[in-house]
């Protein structure tokens, strides 16, 4: 039986640290092909009236639905296919200096359960530098 | 002040023109490896099969490559009246009928749900219609805000 069942609501699955560098992000443009310069060149995210060069927020979704369907594996061989449905909300951007790395933490918690639907909901919480970056971040996985 | 000059005429157009996306096992194991999808499926197609799948698996976000490319048909089309000096992304949902698999060849419909404006920004919300065939895979909904022109 899958462990999912049986896990309390509200307790924490899960948390992973990432370290976000300025590569992670040339990388991400290349393997996403979002090449926006918002994401590597500091004048021109300071001329978009960004504080500096920021993450792509579809990076820091994907980070965070790796760090769940990276969990899922663990519980079974095709665990990642669980998720149904994953939504976020781009609250903050994460600013990315130009040497060195920001930390993101990102947190499951097991947020509901529906036995009868056969599906609980993962809230995933991404904090850098104490601020929280995405907002109402949720996976639907299948029990 | 100023307006976002998002044209709202074109809620309820869909665009085809895409070309079909034909997922391949480089394509998910470069993204698997930025995002941190370690899990193996995603990258060892022996160890894929073993788990029932067809070929390596796309991560949950994958879906993203294909339907930024296949909204920039509308996005980047004058038309629009998005400028995307001016744009934010502020929402995004995947739902998935099932995995996207290396081998896959994707067909595209982005759908214009909505234009909202308020104060000078607008929300512009398009759905993506994933399908392979006649079947469907996956939907993204993608959620841009556009801020007005400072005049």
């Amino acid at each position: 039986m899958s462990p999912l069942r049986t896990t309390d609501v509200g307790a924490e699955l899960f948390v992973r640290e990432v370290e976000i560098t300025r590569e992670l992000l040339v990388r991400y443009a290349g393997a996403s092909g979002d090449v926006n310069a918002i994401h590597y060149n500091d004048a021109v995210a300071e001329a978009a009236g960004l504080p500096g060069v920021i993450a792509h927020g579809m990076l820091t979704m994907g980070l965070a639905g790796s760090a769940l369907t990276d969990w899922l594996a663990g519980l079974d061989d095709d665990g990642v296919a669980r998720v149904v449905r994953y939504g976020v909300r781009f609250s903050r951007p994460i600013v990315v200096p130009a040497l060195g790395s920001t930390t993101l933490v990102v947190t499951g918690t097991l947020g509901a359960r529906d036995d009868e639907a056969g599906t609980a909901r993962v809230d995933l919480r991404a904090v850098c530098d104490g601020v929280t970056v995405l907002g109402k971040a949720q996976a639907t996985i299948t029990l | 002040m100023g307006t976002s000059g998002v044209d709202a005429s074109l809620v309820g157009r869909v665009f085809t023109a895409t070309p079909p996306f034909e997922v391949d096992r480089s394509a998910i194991r470069a993204f698997a490896g930025v995002v941190g999808a370690t899990a193996p499926v995603h990258h060892d197609p022996t160890a894929a099969r073993a788990a029932g799948f067809a070929d390596v698996v796309a991560p949950v976000t994958f879906a993203v490559v294909i339907a930024q490319g296949a909204e920039s048909e509308y996005v980047a089309d004058p038309a629009s009246g998005i400028d995307f000096s001016r744009v934010v992304h502020a929402e995004e949902s995947f739902t998935h009928v099932r995995p996207i698999v290396a081998g896959d060849v994707l067909r595209t419909a982005v759908h214009v749900d909505s234009v909202t404006e308020r104060g000078g920004l607008a929300l512009v919300t398009t759905r993506t219609e994933i399908t392979s065939g006649d079947d469907a895979v996956a939907t993204v909904v993608s959620t841009l805000a556009v801020r007005g022109a400072e005049s």
